[in-house]
């Protein structure tokens, strides 16, 4: 095997560990399932008061530098607020808005950085938009164009999955530049009517958008170019992965309680169901896969710092956790019955969820092939 | 360097420096499966030279032999074991469940007793629980043991015994009151000798072809009522952390390798030889896609280890790594021995000693023996069962 580094650190803080504490007692008691359902039909899918909480916490600026009024840690941290957000199947922009954050530290000049880093750590929204219509999971291949006309940028083409797009005040929107990728971040109250609208999406927690960028203009300042923007793609790709798998882990406790109780309460032939090992074993493998994947999230937090161990690390949480989520999704609604067929049982929620997280910035099989490349 | 990985490197020196030469025979790749004298021997010497060179039970007392230090120590000679593959230590069921058993609830006369010859693999144990008929329901082991003045008389056979033919003593689970008021409270436990009359060894032949384990029949044999651990009664309880032990699902243990370790590395070495449509199999995407699902496993196992390190990152099921790790390490090796044959072309149905087998037959060995470990101990099935029950909160079944 190629001398690949390869690390078994898993470093968990007190501060990270208070994170987490107090994480889960917020998300179990804001976010019960039937705030998750208040949620479905709404235009912005969180309240906006669990948003306020949030931002009054801290933790939308836990990984901005506290020179720009932030507390200066990092995404190891975030990933205790965004396991257990995954375990209630809440949505809000938290992930999206640490992308952007990640963005402006990676690539970001002093005067974006300035301009944006302070107000997201107040709470100011963001959204990411990477993807297009053909759903190909490269970040560096981006068809969307931007050219210069004089002083102006003009941009075209169109973007998918601008998650949490609606309610964003900041788009981060990946371009092709004079044959290079970069990043255009973008105002929303400067966009045209019409530019976005929502896509509908397998998750309906998330919401979604589609971004047409004809006829939009930006400013040669509001560009990350070259060097710089390949540093926020990988940014960008890296946070999406910690924090994905986080949610997912999450989502896999939560799916595995769904589970656990309804074999502990429907009785047939006589017996709890969750006597027989053909549901028995598999909720087993169920958890063994939890188990794995949460050593393989922790393991990634603790080594996001190091690009190169980064890399590995994070792949496999993803493909790990996102396969765990969704075999747990899938036996939630066998598990069930025909209840599990109902819109009414929760295990629909989930399973929705966990196809979300496995179909965002890349699926296990796409990981396990990058893998292989860096591994084999 | 810290002191700890001074100790690393000094361990790491030693083992590489006395590791026994590779024999001209083919080794046991567990101590389920010693069947011959020259394996046997080869592997008891090689446990003496460790322990004599204090490097196994470092973290038992001292005033039996141990060596009285942390256990973290215990812990980096173990790794280095694996790391650097030397072979298993042969006395496991006396270092990994006796032993510990004994140092939990023992008398100070048994740990005297026993203890350092357990290190020493002086005196070799094995384990009478499984009989022709009870396995997986060990609750309902028909083993008798008659007390007659100051000694038990035992009757009956047990059966899959590891080591069987070179044990000095026998944990066994036999049955003292038929009449319990349920199957559980008539068992007793003791820490028998082999070596009296009416007791008679019988190797068994396993799948490989080659000999292993044993049964063990007891016609009238007579022990002394002293080695009755705890009271009569208490045989079921004191089994079950027995089990606790063996699962590794608590610490204690004397510490070495039990078994040969099996790395995803060597598949994909393998993989990098064997060939298919002219190409080698590491270039078949199918092939690298399942190495790397392995790889994504067995770094996950390692790093759960890591994470149970960790208590506040395992307070919802504090358990559940530890019970589960028999279940996940066991199948993890039987799949993955499996799939290394599954690369060899038409040399898959090839056996040890045909002269064109790939690695000698080492993986269709391999494959066999990985079953040693998903059923000895108690099966994957039922270890699913108790992860079910106990980490889940599950209904028996
Ligand atoms: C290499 C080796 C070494 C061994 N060494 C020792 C030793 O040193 N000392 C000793 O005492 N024993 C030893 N054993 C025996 C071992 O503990 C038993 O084989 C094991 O507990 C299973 O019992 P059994 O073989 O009777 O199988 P059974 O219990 O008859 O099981 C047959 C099948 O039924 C399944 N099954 C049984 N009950 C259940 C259930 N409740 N739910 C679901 N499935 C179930 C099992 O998983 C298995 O697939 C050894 C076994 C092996 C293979």
């Amino acid at each position: 095997m190629s001398e690949t580094p390869v690390s078994s650190a898993v470093n968990f803080s007190d501060e990270q560990s208070m994170l987490l504490d107090t994480a889960v007692e917020f998300f179990r008691d804001t976010s019960p399932m039937s705030y998750v359902r208040s949620q479905l039909a709404t235009e912005t899918g969180f309240a906006e008061n669990l948003w306020r909480e949030m931002v009054d916490l801290g933790w939308l600026g836990l990984a901005v530098p506290e020179a720009y009024g932030g507390s200066g840690l990092g995404l190891a941290e975030a990933v205790s607020i965004a396991e257990p957000m995954g375990r209630h199947l809440c949505n809000c922009p938290f992930l999206s808005c640490q992308m952007a954050i990640q963005v402006l530290l990676a690539g970001g000049d002093e005067q974006q950085r300035g301009r944006w880093l302070p107000r997201l750590a107040q709470g100011a929204i963001a959204s990411v938009a990477v993807i297009e219509r053909d759903g190909d999971w490269s970040l560096v291949r981006p068809t969307c164009s931007a050219i210069r006309q004089d002083e102006r940028i003009a941009l075209s083409g169109v973007k998918t999955f601008a998650v949490d797009a609606g309610v964003a005040e900041l788009l981060v929107v990946s371009v092709e530049f004079e044959g290079e990728p970069a990043l255009v971040l973008l105002e929303n109250s400067g966009l045209p009517e019409g530019a976005l609208t929502r896509q509908r999406v397998i998750d309906e927690t998330r919401r979604s958008f589609r971004l047409d960028l004809d006829g939009i203009e930006a400013d040669a300042a509001d560009l990350i170019t070259s060097r710089a923007a390949l540093g926020a793609l990988a940014a960008i790709r890296d946070t999406a992965l910690l924090l994905i798998t986080a949610e997912a882990c999450g989502g896999t406790a939560g799916v595995l309680d769904v589970i656990v109780d309804y074999l502990n309460t429907r009785t047939q032939f006589g017996r709890l169901i969750g006597s027989y090992q053909a549901l028995k074993h598999p909720a087993v493998d169920i958890l063994i896969g939890l188990e794995r994947a949460r050593s393989h999230l922790y393991h990634a937090a603790s080594v996001i710092g190091d690009a190169e161990l980064a890399l590995g690390a994070l792949g496999m949480a993803k493909a790990q956790a996102c396969d765990a989520f969704a075999y747990a999704g899938d036996r939630s609604i066998q598990f069930h019955g025909a209840f599990g067929f109902t819109y009414e049982c929760d295990a629909q929620l989930f399973l929705r969820r966990a196809l979300w997280c496995q179909y965002q910035f890349g699926d296990a099989l796409h990981h396990r092939k990058h893998l292989a490349d860096l591994l084999l | 360097m810290n002191e700890l990985d001074e100790f690393r490197a000094e361990v790491a020196a030693w083992l590489m420096e006395n590791r026994p030469r590779a024999p001209d025979f083919l080794l046991p790749e567990s101590f389920m499966e010693v069947g011959s004298d020259r394996q046997f021997h080869y592997l008891r010497d090689w446990q003496q030279q460790v322990y004599e060179a204090g490097y196994l039970g470092m973290a038992w007392p001292q005033e039996y032999g141990g060596g009285g230090m942390d256990q973290v120590y215990q812990n980096i000679v173990t790794d280095e074991m694996a790391r650097l593959n030397v072979p298993f230590m042969t006395n496991t069921i006396g270092l990994n469940w006796a032993g510990p058993l004994i140092l939990a609830i023992g008398t100070d006369e048994e740990k005297q007793r026993y203890i350092r010859n357990i290190l020493s693999a002086e005196e070799i144990w094995c384990q009478g629980f499984s009989e022709p008929d009870n396995g997986s329901d060990l609750g309902n082991v028909q083993t008798r043991a008659v007390r007659d003045g100051d000694e038990y008389v035992i009757n009956g056979s047990k059966i899959w015994t590891s080591l069987g033919s070179y044990a000095k003593h026998m944990i066994l689970l036999a049955r003292t009151d038929p009449h319990g008021e349920n199957k559980y409270a008539g068992l007793s436990y003791f820490l028998a000798p082999m070596d009296v009359a009416g007791v008679r060894v019988q190797p068994i032949r396993k799948l490989t072809g080659e000999y292993g384990f044993t049964q063990t029949f007891f016609e009238d044999a007579r022990i002394p009522a002293s080695c009755l651990m705890g009271a009569e009664g208490q045989g079921w309880q004191i089994a079950m952390s027995t089990l606790t032990f063996e699962r590794g699902a608590a610490g204690g243990q004397a510490g070495g390798l039990s078994m040969v370790v099996v790395r995803v590395a060597d598949v994909v070495e393998l993989a990098r030889h064997a060939m298919r449509d002219g190409r080698p199999s590491i270039e078949d995407p199918h092939v690298r896609d399942e190495l790397v699902k392995f790889l994504i496993e067995e770094q996950g196992d390692r790093l759960c280890e890591s994470r149970s390190r960790i208590p506040a990152l395992c307070s919802e099921r504090p358990g559940s790594i530890a019970l589960s790790g028999k279940l996940r390490g066991t199948e993890l090796r039987r799949r993955l021995c499996q799939f290394a044959i599954s690369l060899q072309g038409a040399n898959g149905a090839l056996w040890v000693g045909d002269r064109d087998a790939v690695a000698d037959g080492k993986w269709q060995r391999s494959y066999f023996n990985a079953f040693s470990a998903t059923i000895g101990g108690g099966t994957s099935q039922v270890q699913a069962n108790i992860v079910a029950e106990r980490v889940l909160g599950l209904p028996k079944s």
